[in-house]
């Protein structure tokens, strides 16, 4: 009963910021498993990947109602990173896992010190507007109405062959790795592709879920996800997520930005840790 | 602005049937918990690598089987797969909105998103 309750408030908290920046709740809910209750790392990831699917589900109804996420930008990406995940699964073993922890554990800091130059800069969350080939081809500029500023912001976006290049390489991690992908691609449209934060934020939540159905089902019938552990989490994270989903919209950029940095910075450190085989 | 005011129609549609079945999933697991508190877990525990707990189903005749019998772990398992199944759903409501809007291009794109899905949970299923 105890660890019902602690797993459903773990859920919630885990499901609202998982809403807000647009990753799964796995950096949360991983460590306290392991770490607090013991449990073998297996039922942790299989319990992770319960939290991703009911924080992309959760939110994206309510981002949808909100016209917050680009479902054309969704679906393009999203073929990138599921032929990432597959090619990712059926590789592994052919390549050293701890090289590319430091590989990705170091692409995240430097991200990390991107996003603080952004947040730095004067002129505050600058949106792009220009116009790319690709883009119009593809119809994936968008708009959408910002709660927080009171405004409408149209949006268009570039470096469309970066960003699917990108959400590859996060489909390939997360495949190889068996790291939730969200930061990545988040990071993918916000920093390589100047979508906006919010959209970029609701975009990811849409699309961790169909990234992580995939490999849901290997973990769902090699019983790595058990039903005591997955009900209550399960709950907790749609009402957080839902809760999350309605938070960022009134949030604003800056402040989304602010809570998003310590946490790649801290994924950061502790995946290129992991690859030189230490483990925080 | 014509395509944008198209596409959030779509968006609407696509969100209700999503929240359908985001809370049917959340209701067969709700009601797993509730049976939980009943009648307990309805499995024996087992003893593994040490470590103690409880048994549960995995394959579908299993769970089936379980709910028959009315035990809580089989009910909570199919909600699982349910709330799993979820993203599929938002995939293919996906294509019928995209086809609504007469978008070929993205039916076309969403369709490929959906047979890799199918294939990336049927090599799932298979290992």
């Amino acid at each position: 009963m105890n660890s019902m309750l602690l797993l459903l408030v773990m859920g919630v908290a885990a499901g609202v910021l998982g809403a807000i920046l647009g990753i799964g709740g796995g950096m949360i809910i991983t460590p306290v498993l392991t770490i607090m209750m013991g449990l073998d790392i297996k039922y942790a990831i299989g319990a992770s990947i319960i939290s991703v699917i009911a924080t992309s589900s959760g939110s994206t109804i309510a981002y949808l109602k909100d016209d917050m996420l680009n479902l054309r930008v969704a679906m393009f990406l999203e073929i990138a990173t599921t032929v990432g995940a597959i090619m990712g699964a059926l590789l592994v073993g052919v390549f050293s896992p701890n090289f590319l922890y430091v590989l990705f554990g170091f692409f995240l800091l430097y991200s990390s010190y991107n996003m603080i130059r952004k947040l730095m800069d004067k002129k505050g969350e600058k949106v792009y507007t220009g116009h790319d080939p690709i883009v119009d081809k593809f119809k994936l500029s968008s708009t959408y109405y910002d709660k927080a500023e009171q405004k409408q912001i149209d949006y268009s976006m570039k470096n469309i062959p970066g960003g699917f290049i990108m959400m590859w390489a996060a489909g390939l991690a997360s495949g190889l790795l068996g790291i939730g992908s969200g930061a990545f691609k988040v990071i993918a449209m916000d920093t390589i592709m100047k979508m906006p934060l919010k959209p970029s934020s609701a975009t990811s939540n849409l699309m961790m879920g169909v990234t992580a159905a995939a490999s849901a089902t290997v973990y769902f019938f090699n019983g790595s996800i058990r039903p005591d552990i997955a009900a209550p989490l399960a709950i907790g994270v749609l009402v957080g997520a839902t809760i999350g989903a309605r938070l960022m919209q009134v949030m604003k950029p800056r402040i989304i930005r602010m809570i998003f940095i310590p946490i790649i910075l801290y994924m950061g450190v502790q995946m290129a840790l992991k690859g030189f085989g230490v483990n925080i | 602005m014509q395509t944008h005011e198209e596409t959030r129609k779509v968006e609407v549609i696509i969100g209700k049937i999503l929240r359908i079945g985001v809370i049917t999933s959340a209701i067969v697991i709700l009601i797993g918990i509730g049976l939980y508190f009943m009648n307990g877990a309805g499995y024996q525990s087992v003893v593994k690598n040490g470590v103690t707990f409880i048994d549960f189903p995995k394959r579908f005749s299993d769970i089936f089987a379980g709910i028959a019998a009315g035990k809580s772990y089989a009910v909570i398992m199919l909600g699982v797969f349910l709330l799993i199944l979820t993203p599929v759903l938002r995939v293919v409501v996906s294509i019928y909105a995209f086809y609504k809007e007469k978008d070929t291009l993205y039916v076309v794109i969403t369709t490929i998103v959906l047979i890799i899905l199918m294939f990336a949970m049927f090599m799932g299923y298979r290992s």
